[in-house]
């Protein structure tokens, strides 16, 4: 198996700020194909009912069936796509980067979105799925995350995963969130073939409206960390831990942009006024938990409010 | 001749009703629209203020609640929330 490429730091903390990563079209078509032929290529058309197509692709063995607690290596055969998807060197990158080399399995799904013509022919009205935060309240500093497969081409009217950037941190209860339809830099997932979203499984998501004539395919693996999520990344490009504070609000020109602690300091478009800044906060604290550095900052932030002499 | 209710419900970037809006929500009981998540990119209106100037009538506020101790930097919902309504009439 060819080594893994792992993360860097300006990717990790831009995981840890915004929650998510994207690698569009990583996946190669070959394993696309392999993952469709396998769930059937059943035309949208000679479907009669959304739940009998669901039973009619879990009672085939397109899609094993895996406990909950199962490392993540053995949870599929050797030779079958998924496995092949997860063996990727970017794939397996991302994953020891995040959760480590003993990841632990968690769920699996396969999500499909059905055209409206589904909906008319049963009498139910077609909705976008509401705002939510997966699973329940979960307080952790540590993460687990969601590998968000899109095996074909997801064009704006096949109403591809709505996600909120930055949202991962806020400690909510699931569907509380679903009184909320519309929020500023909310993104809808249009991609290429084999792209893989990588989320917090704290980001705030929902599926869209498939408007199209096509069903869309998005399979979901959710994976634990099986260690301390302590510097898994290639943190070669890791800024030394004396490097002094930069300069704020006053800055001058010429600030770097680029760097960790303007990474973890970009705000969001909806972000709330003080808020914002707490979410500042909670994102340095995981940071200096990742890097396993309690004496990390960015601008001060936590200084500030930590410094209590006595 | 009937009135049906319109709710719109904006999220706002402070507890002043002028600042920007950051997200919002519209549910129609005339069934004139059928309004759901991820519908809109842009909101209906830039701020709250200017909601009331078209006609939005405000029935709720968030309140502004203090910190409790140790939970001070603990994120959750959306902080400021304002519910407007619209009396439309209707002939159902």
């Amino acid at each position: 198996m060819a080594e893994p490429v792992l993360l860097d730091s300006r990717q990790m903390a831009s995981f840890v700020a915004r929650g998510f990563l994207r690698f569009d079209a990583v996946v190669p078509d070959t394993i696309n194909q392999a993952f469709l032929d396998a769930l059937g290529r059943v035309d949208a058309a000679n479907i009669a009912h959304m739940r009998a197509y669901y039973g009619r692709i879990m009672g085939s063995d397109a899609i094993p069936v895996v406990n909950a607690g199962t490392p993540m290596d053995a949870a599929y055969p050797d030779e079958s796509p998924l496995r092949a998807l997860l063996d990727l060197p970017v794939v397996r990158g991302a994953v020891e980067s995040l959760v480590g080399r003993r990841a632990i399995f968690d769920h699996h799904f396969l999500h499909i979105a059905f055209p409206p013509a589904f909906y008319e022919a049963q009498g139910i009205r077609q909705v976008a799925q509401h705002n939510h935060q997966d699973s329940t309240i979960d307080p952790r500093s540590a993460f687990d995350i969601q590998l968000m497969y899109y095996p074909h081409d997801v064009t704006a009217d096949m109403g591809g995963t709505r996600f909120l950037p930055g949202s991962h941190l806020r400690i909510v209860s699931e569907a509380a969130i679903a009184r909320y339809q519309n929020i500023r830099g909310q993104q809808h997932v249009v991609c290429p073939a084999g792209t893989l979203l990588v989320l917090h499984h704290g980001i705030w998501h929902g599926a869209g409206i498939n408007r199209s004539d096509r069903l869309r395919y998005m399979f979901k693996i959710r994976l634990q960390p099986g260690e301390r999520q302590r510097r898994l990344w290639n943190t070669a490009d890791l800024p030394p831990a004396d490097t002094p504070q930069r300069p704020i609000f006053w800055t001058g020109p010429g600030q770097n942009e680029d760097g960790i602690a303007a990474i973890l300091t970009r705000p969001e478009p909806w972000h709330e006024a003080d808020t914002g800044r707490l979410e500042y906060l909670n994102r340095i604290r995981l940071w200096r938990h990742l890097l396993d550095d309690p004496a990390f900052d960015a601008d001060y932030w936590l200084t500030r409010v930590e410094n209590e002499p006595v | 001749m009937a009135f049906r209710q319109q709710v719109m419900v904006l999220y706002l970037a402070t507890s002043a009703l002028d600042t920007a809006v950051v997200g919002w929500s519209f549910y129609d009981g005339t069934g004139a629209t059928d309004r759901m998540a991820g519908d809109e990119a842009t909101p209906p209106y830039a701020t709250g203020l200017d909601a009331l100037k078209d006609g939005w009538r405000l029935f709720q506020a968030s309140p502004l609640l203090p910190h409790g101790s140790g939970d001070e930097f603990r994120l959750g919902y959306l902080k400021y929330e304002f519910f407007f309504e619209k009396l439309v009439q209707t002939d159902g």
